[in-house]
């Protein structure tokens, strides 16, 4: 298990390990049958615990921190459960997705799990990508899809390194 | 220009006269409500306050509630050891609004907030649950957050960088028929919607239809606004929502309605026509793949769940105690009642229904989420069907990913416990 996390704002590279369809909710992302685990150290063996071969890869130390998830469009929709993101970014993982579901997208952004929101990604297991400014490079095909920046309001925050420390400086400010 | 609903909160909670869609605010928080899971937010507030020479304090503690029951009582050590740290940390910090496990107080967050009078018109309302949506049925700006979201809140007080959502107008008209509830309206809608169709945007329902609906179903709307992605569900508070807080929740001091303006910018507009809507049903495993309930071959089903935050209030007790009053559920068929709160439970047992639904074989269990998403109670087994009014179907939500969930309204989870298949209640489930 990793826990080393990627800075959101660095260019990353890494290899598709799992693509997976639309809808995804955070049932499969991180079954309700673990929600008493609640502290991100402890999260991570649950990742996809019902997709059994793939979490067997994580837990083994099979899949390497940086490695990308491809999904369609509404990931993570469903339950405001924070160890959705907590479960991902615990194995260093990024997930490029034709679009995310409100909620999970906030707490990926307030736990620093990297995002990527890009409408068209098309990538097969195996693939190299490769996250630029404002697009994302299929190495292995060539091809490059455009990336629909995160707002600026969430933006901030992935600045700051994530929420704790974006409200830390607030709390320290007020009481200055 | 005028405003929407969630605008005019949005102003008002920072303390201006207006606010655009897409803008950042950083509204003040009316309510900050959590369940179980404030064991995480605990461990993130305190996060929070490291290294700052600061003592963690919530921001107000008469704010904050917190409401025990996605798995109570306890099915485990592990929750219940975070149970006593939440408990622990209640004492400490003075919170009043806590609900923990009692026959006299308790129930699910999203009927024990409202019948306890703690959602107010106009408020901004934020819990570390997906359905906290509900609550805007009583004319609040109410929406999900995670649990760090939250431990920011707890120190701040404030949401912050929140973007002014925009809004979808849901205009309906027109009588519901006969067994025919808000639960399939609300299905409807998000079957034309899709699960994502109103991602980052605020549903506002208007119409006839609404104007007469009761603030029990109308919480139904709200509730699954979430399922079409919405940021909240919000039913403008009218003369209805004054009789529900006043006759209901006891609520005694003043309340300030708010109403969108007649010129509000609406991203899109949805009219329906109740009158020619059918029960609904959404299939597995998606909450957006929803049909009429004529339309479905004959579905055999193992588990029936009547319950849950979105259907487990006093009136679909009372239909599904009329549905199944002096006759039985099918052979092969368990039947799982969950009132929403504790209030109800004791309502419907001086109203007879939890009679009715036990001698027609129904298992009548404590008020809680657990089962809705197969943490505690209500399990399947591999290959089972189940059919419940609750609110998601996903694959494994019940707990067993080689399970299949349907939804629907109580009425036609109770006709369909009588004869063991999806029944349509205007024929073969009504005597």
């Amino acid at each position: 298990m990793s826990s080393n996390p990627i800075p959101p704002s660095d260019p990353v590279r890494g290899q598709v390990v799992l693509c997976i369809g639309d809808g995804v909710s955070t049932d499969t992302i991180y079954p309700g049958r673990f929600m008493a685990t609640v502290l991100p150290s402890e999260t991570p063996q649950f990742a996809f615990a019902d997709h059994r071969e793939f979490n067997a890869k994580l837990n083994q130390g099979k899949i390497a921190a940086g490695s990308f998830i491809v999904a369609g469009a509404n990931f993570g929709c469903g339950s405001s459960r924070e160890q959705a993101a907590s479960t991902l970014k615990g194995h260093g993982l990024v997930v490029v997705a034709r679009g995310f579901a409100r909620i999970f997208l906030q707490n990926a952004v307030n736990l620093g799990l990297q995002t990527v929101t890009c409408p068209e990604i098309n990538a097969s297991e195996g693939d190299m990508l490769e996250v630029r400014e404002d697009h994302v490079l299929n190495v292995t095909t060539g091809a490059r899809f455009a990336v629909q920046p995160l707002p600026e309001a969430r933006r901030a925050i992935v600045a700051a390194g994530g929420l704790i420390s974006y409200s830390r400086g607030r709390l320290i400010q007020k009481n200055a | 220009m005028g405003m929407t609903v969630a605008q005019k909160i949005l102003a008002r909670a920072t303390g201006r006269t207006s606010v655009q869609v897409g803008e950042v605010v950083e509204p003040a928080v009316d309510l900050a409500m959590s369940h179980e899971n404030a064991a995480l937010v605990i461990n993130q507030f305190c996060e929070i306050y490291q290294g700052t020479g600061l003592e963690p304090g919530i921001w107000d503690p008469t704010r904050v509630a917190i409401i025990f029951d996605h798995r109570v009582p306890a099915e485990s050590s592990k929750t219940a050891t975070n149970q006593k740290k939440v408990r622990d940390f209640v004492a400490q910090h003075g919170i009043a609004k806590f609900h923990d496990i009692r026959g006299d107080q308790g129930g699910i967050c999203h009927q024990v907030l409202p019948e306890s009078g703690y959602v107010r018109p106009g408020a901004v309302v934020v819990g570390t649950d997906s359905h906290t949506t509900t609550h805007g049925a009583l004319g609040a700006l109410a929406f999900g957050i995670g649990a760090t979201e939250m431990a920011s809140v707890w120190a701040l007080g404030t949401v912050l960088n929140l973007e002014v959502p925009g809004t979808i107008k849901v205009e309906v008209h027109g009588r519901l028929g006969p067994h025919v509830a808000p639960k399939d309206l609300i299905l409807y809608l998000i079957g034309k919607l899709t699960a994502e169709g109103a991602n980052f945007k605020v549903i506002e329902f208007h119409g006839e239809t609404i104007e007469g609906m009761s603030t029990s179903g109308r919480l139904v709307l709200c509730n699954m606004s979430v399922e079409a992605g919405a940021t909240s569900g919000i039913v403008p508070a009218d003369d209805e929502t004054v009789r529900y807080l006043r006759a209901e929740a006891g609520v005694s001091d003043p309340l300030h309605l708010i109403r969108p303006d007649p010129d509000a910018p609406y991203d899109q507009v949805i009219e329906i026509d109740a009158s020619t809507l059918s029960p609904q049903v959404a299939i597995p495993h998606a909450v957006d793949k929803v049909v009429p309930v004529e339309s479905l071959g004959s579905v055999r089903m193992h588990q029936v769940v009547i319950g849950s935050c979105t259907n487990g209030r006093l009136d679909d007790l009372a239909a599904a105690a009329a549905i199944l009053k002096g006759r039985k559920i099918a052979k092969g068929v368990r039947l799982l009642v969950f009132p929403a709160s504790w209030k109800v439970y004791m309502q419907s047992i001086r109203a007879g229904y939890l009679a009715d639904l036990i001698e027609a074989g129904a298992v009548i269990m404590n008020p809680g989420c657990g089962c809705c998403l197969g943490v505690h109670q209500g399990a399947l087994a591999d290959g089972d069907v189940a059919l419940s009014t609750t609110n998601r179907n996903f694959p494994g939500r019940m707990g067993n990913p080689k399970s299949e969930v349907y939804l629907c309204s109580p009425e036609v989870a109770a006709a369909s416990a009588a004869t063991g298949v999806i029944t349509d209640p205007r024929k073969g489930g009504a005597r």
